[in-house]
């Protein structure tokens, strides 16, 4: 089974973790128009390519985290440590 | 005579042990060792099956997993295995075989007979017909053709095999134990690393099984037989026998296989699993699958005792049966030669050689020569004859071109063609994992293209035809891959010496003209046939049709035509269907393009891929503390279960000979006029605290939280970014920074999580833990006018009192000595008390209150009395009024979301589509007929007419009878709906009735709420 590098608990097997999708950054609420809040809610780029993309290891640590996949190979190319956790 | 074409000795067969079978109803005996083929094979027998679509007589094409032919039934119900290859079945004491595609028997072929079955389906019938007709199609032509296709028959009754999985890591996995793999696995168990060598025959080894090959002077299953005995010192290798690798999964890295533990090993059930699916992880993986040998498009290429060169020597020397007397090789190639010349040794007469090319030329042609065998060159073959068995060829001449045949023709006698047209890496598992292959002109065929990440692969799958080359790059690729997984330095030992065989050394012949360039022919019937896939009956002038409807991607060609699918998946039809493709197009062998492959390489029972996941072990099953209390309440066996999520709820409890009917509404009575308990553990429960939880939970809900007091409880609702009600639940105030969370049963993980992911993603600097305490708190609910008057003397230490413990307030104290926190919440509009005890207490509690209440009528009631009760409040259920589409705001819930502050959800129902005025909002509905119970999900429409499509105004969430209000009630959601309070709609039936519903307010019971503090 394809293993994932959890950022806290090292490579474990796929079945252990939760896709959590690309990473869209959430626009400020208040100024956002319809066009850009509805952009946010479902327009997702769908590279054939690196993505940078959520997961969490739903049954091991429990934490989220995000890492770089290309999304043709399934290769995982990063699994960045947020800052103040690194 | 018992097994006439037996050789007296020779083959890895055990004369000593005869076993009896049965084929095709008659018996015939072979030996332990062989295939059901190979046992077949020396018994004469060589018509084992008839062809899908013309049901013409096939014989055994093959010696391994890529035989299209000769596909047979197996075993007794329940145990009834379909299409298995004869050429892969163990024969085995008393098996019972059946060839497929032919009725009554193979020899009398019904359809075949009436010649009904060709002229039905040329190519792309399947498309043509559908589109043309759904109607004839599906009442005419497919079950016709299903009746008469056969394929195999399935069991009706359960598998009552047991399947298991297992998962293993490894450094090095090497798939394919024969000469190279072999080898590859031996350089890398040899570092010490952990290894994993896997095959799908009966024995490691694969060609040199059926070789006369000598290795470092010896014959080769001696060295065969050295290698597993040095394997089997190793102690951290793993040989699997009887173990096909069905795919590569996981960017290369996982083999999964399928192992045939007791399967097969007598005729009726074994001991222990029927098969293990591997998943075998591993750091490296090495690629030494094999070769097949093409067979060559020519007409009438598909009569019984026609084989590939190579299978007609495995079957002579590996299993000491001869597949004929006299034979002719037709080839393409000079490694074939070897083939003849084994085959003349063990006693066949090779009656000739007919060779495409001009002038062949190596040490085996100038040894057939020698040995008297004539050699036609530049000739193809161009015809066969026989009824049920090949009696004779036809041979002339190709043109240089090789487009055209021309004269002479000379007709040769013979009972065995063997074929070869080159040979096709096996490249399966390598493109599973994304790797590509290319034309190879040295080895005329498609080769694995190296790439990062990519698996090694060895031996005739990369194209290395010569033993002693494949051998060396085996032992070199075994310590690689050991040293990239941390072992060894990389270094091998040196290869062993080999006699070799020709180089390939081969032409492309890729199809033998079927119109002779003089018009006659000598044998022969009309239509001269040449067939590409043999299992689908495609033939070369299918792939001219499809070429000629404009159908030039190799995709479309295989779907069109049918070449490349069924059992086999094309494994001796890819590469000639794809090439005659090409040539169609005016290119070559190097433009052409082979369709996806995909697993699992040979099919695999579904019993494999479930494992133990059947049953009751299919999925979680979760119980409450109260499970043995419901199973054992009633006199009727208990409560009536539901699965609510991976819950197992009560639904209810019928007493003796009651009906569900009956029950609920007994039940339902009970709840409004004395007391209802109600185990509602299910329900999610959250532990969330921390100094910034208040900030937490203010951006989470949309319903105010900040001004709740410690104490109280308040409805809470939870939407998505996109203004979506999701959950819904309470919130009590335990301390200041400390807050008990309920969620809907159904929603509880994705509740939790969903928070967890706002707050470990987006707001990672606020300080808050949420913890699960689902499992913690067992809840029961108790419900109704007596609620009060039951508990009292159970809580001597709380005051229950209106003033003391008001609506949506908690309290902490001793309820039956048992501590809880009591909330006064109600879900069914009575005076009510969701008690929470310790998980394990739950049952004394259930217990207790029934002690003291049973005698005041209370009643214990199950989910679907809770949804009446529910329904008659107008109390909406996640998951029943909504569907991801639907706001608080159409729920009739805007009062309750926060103005000013921003939450989850506040931008998203901003949107100007979620503020239109004729939005679906629920409402409730007033049937006409009071016992018409309106079916979940039924469209609501203002009047029946001949709009097409009819406008729908919105359908049905929610409708129960409700023996309290006396009628029918139920909630939906129209459009515009709190503007046709009032209006008459009309719900269509499935029966084509229609049900009359009054729009009115959707509270049915209690609308002042005077009830809910007893
Ligand atoms: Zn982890």
């Amino acid at each position: 089974m394809e293993r994932i590098p959890c950022p806290h608990c090292g490579p474990r097997p796929l079945a252990e973790f939760s896709y959590g999708g690309e990473v869209v950054p959430r626009p400020d609420p208040e100024p956002a128009d319809d066009a850009t809040w509805g952009a946010y809610l479902y327009v997702r780029s769908n590279p054939k390519g690196p993505q940078s993309e959520r997961w969490v290891h739903i049954h091991g640590c429990r934490r989220w985290f995000t890492l770089t996949r290309d999304t043709a190979t399934h290769r995982i190319l990063d699994t960045p440590l947020r800052k103040e956790e690194a | 005579m018992e097994q006439p074409f037996r050789l007296k000795a020779g083959g890895r067969i055990d004369r000593t042990r005869p076993l009896r079978f049965v084929f095709d109803g008659k018996g015939y005996s072979g030996y332990a060792g062989d295939t059901l083929a190979s046992a077949l094979i020396a018994n004469g027998v060589h018509l084992v099956g008839r062809s899908f679509k013309y049901h013409r007589p096939r014989g055994i094409l093959s010696a391994g997993a890529e035989e299209p032919n000769a596909l047979v039934q197996l075993g007794l119900e329940p145990r009834l295995v379909p299409n298995a290859r004869a050429t892969q079945v163990d024969l085995i004491h008393g098996l019972e075989a059946d060839p497929v595609n032919c009725w009554p028997n193979v020899r009398r072929d019904v359809l075949a007979g009436l010649g009904l079955a060709a002229p039905l389906m040329p190519a792309g019938f399947y498309y043509k017909t559908f589109l043309a007709s759904r109607h004839l199609w599906r009442h005419v032509f497919e079950p016709l053709i299903r009746r008469a296709a056969g394929w195999g028959r399935v069991p009706e009754d359960p598998d009552p095999d047991v399947y298991t999985h297992r998962h293993l890591h490894r450094d090095v996995v090497v798939v394919g134990a024969g000469p190279a793999g072999l080898a590859a696995a031996l350089a890398a168990a040899r570092t010490g690393a952990r290894v994993a060598l896997i095959d799908e025959g009966t024995e490691p080894g694969g060609s040199l099984l059926g070789q006369t090959r000598t290795l470092d002077g010896h014959p080769a299953d001696q060295w065969v037989a050295e290698g597993r005995e040095e394997l089997s010192h190793l102690p951290e290798v793993l040989v699997l026998t009887r173990t096909t690798a069905a795919g590569l999964y996981d960017d290369g890295t996982t083999v999964v296989a399928e192992e045939r533990l007791t399967d097969h090993l007598t005729s009726h059930g074994g001991h222990g699993p029927r098969a293990r699916l591997w998943w075998l992880t591993s750091k490296t993986v090495i690629l030494a699958t094999g070769a097949h040998e093409r067979p060559i498009v020519f007409p009438e290429n598909d009569r019984p005792g026609i084989m590939l060169a190579s299978a007609a020597r495995t079957y002579a020397l590996r299993y000491g049966a001869l597949p004929g007397k006299r034979m002719v090789l037709f080839t393409t190639n000079s490694a074939a030669y070897e083939s003849a010349i084994d085959l003349q040794s063990r006693g066949l007469r090779v009656e000739a050689i007919v060779d495409a090319r001009p002038d062949p030329s190596g040490p085996h042609v100038d040894m057939a020569e020698a040995l008297g065998i004539h050699i036609h060159k530049g000739c193809a073959v161009t015809a066969t004859d026989g009824r049920h068995h090949l009696e004779s060829v036809e041979i002339m001449l190709l043109s240089p071109d090789l487009r055209t045949v021309q004269a002479p023709r000379k007709l040769i006698e013979c009972d065995l063609l063997c074929v070869s047209g080159g040979w096709s890496p096996v490249a399966h598992l390598y493109r599973h994992a994304g790797g590509q292959v290319e034309w190879n002109a040295e080895v005329r065929g498609f080769t694995p293209v190296p790439g990062p990440g990519l698996p090694r692969v060895v031996g005739s799958a990369a194209g290395t035809h010569a033993l002693s080359q494949a051998l060396e790059r085996a032992l070199t690729a075994g310590a690689e891959a050991a040293r990239e997984a941390g072992f060894g330095d990389g270094s091998a030992s040196s290869a062993p010496r080999v006699t070799e065989t020709d180089a390939l050394d081969g032409m492309d012949l890729w199809r033998v003209s079927d119109q002779p360039g003089d018009g006659g022919r000598a044998i022969g019937r009309p239509g001269h046939l040449s067939f590409v896939d043999l299992q689908n009956d495609a033939t070369a002038a299918d792939i001219d049709q499809a070429h000629r409807e404009g159908l030039t991607n190799v995709e479309h060609m295989k779907r069109y035509t049918l070449t490349g699918f069924g059992t086999d998946q094309g494994k001796t039809s890819q590469v000639n269907g794809a090439v005659i493709l090409a040539r169609a197009v005016g290119e070559g062998p190097e433009a052409a393009r082979l369709t996806a492959q995909r697993p699992p390489y040979t099919p695999i029972t579904f019993g494999t891929l479930a494992g133990r996941r059947v049953g009751g072990l299919l999925d979680t099953v979760r119980e409450t503390a109260l499970q043995d209390i419901h199973r054992d309440l009633g006199k009727n066996g208990g409560a009536v279960f539901e699965p609510v999520g991976q819950w197992l709820r009560p639904r209810f409890y019928p007493k003796a000979g009651e009906t569900m009917d009956r029950a609920v509404a007994r039940e339902c009575r009970a709840a409004r006029q004395e007391a209802g308990l109600l185990d509602a553990s299910t329900l999610g429960k959250i532990d969330a605290q921390g100094p910034d939880v208040v900030e937490f939970l203010e951006r989470i809900y949309a319903t105010p939280v900040a001004s709740l007091p410690i104490g109280k409880v308040r409805y809470g609702l939870v939407c998505k970014d996109d203004g979506m009600l999701v959950d819904d639940g309470t919130l009590a105030r335990l301390e200041e920074t400390h807050f008990h969370l309920t969620t809907t049963t159904g929603n509880a993980a994705w509740t939790l999580n969903w928070m967890e992911e706002w707050l470990q993603t987006e707001w990672p600097d606020l300080r808050v833990r949420l913890t699960s305490v689902t499992e913690q708190w067992a809840v029961l609910a108790l419900s109704g006018p007596k609620a009060r008057e039951i508990l009292a003397p159970l809580a001597p230490g709380m005051d229950l009192s209106v003033e003391a413990f008001p609506f949506m307030t908690w309290r902490a104290g001793a309820v039956a000595g048992i501590p809880a926190r009591v909330f006064r919440v109600s879900f069914t509009g009575e005076l009510s008390f969701e008690i929470n005890v310790p998980w394990r207490y739950g049952p004394a509690l259930w217990k207790a209150l029934l002690a003291k209440g049973a005698p005041l009528g209370l009643t214990p009631h199950g989910t679907e009395t809770m949804h009446v009760l529910r329904a008659e409040k107008g109390f909406i259920l996640v998951g029943q009024e909504t569907d991801g589409s639907v706001t608080p705001r159409d729920l009739g819930l805007g009062g309750m979301l926060k103005t000013k502050r921003d939450f989850i959800g506040k931008r998203g129902m901003a949107r100007s589509d979620l503020q239109r005025p004729d939005r679906k909002v629920l409402v409730g509905l007033r049937t006409d007929d009071p016992a018409q119970v309106l079916p979940e999900g039924s469209p609501i429409v203002e009047a029946m007419s001949s709009a097409r499509p009819l406008p729908m105004l919105g359908h049905v969430t929610s409708s129960y009878l409700s023996p309290m209000v006396g009628r029918v009630i139920a909630l939906a959601l129209v459009k515009g709906g709190r503007e046709r309070l009032g209006q008459t709609l009309q719900v269509p039936l499935e029966d084509g009735d229609l049900a009359k519903v009054t729009v009115v307010e959707p509270v049915f019971w209690d609308p002042e709420g005077k009830r809910r503090d007893g």
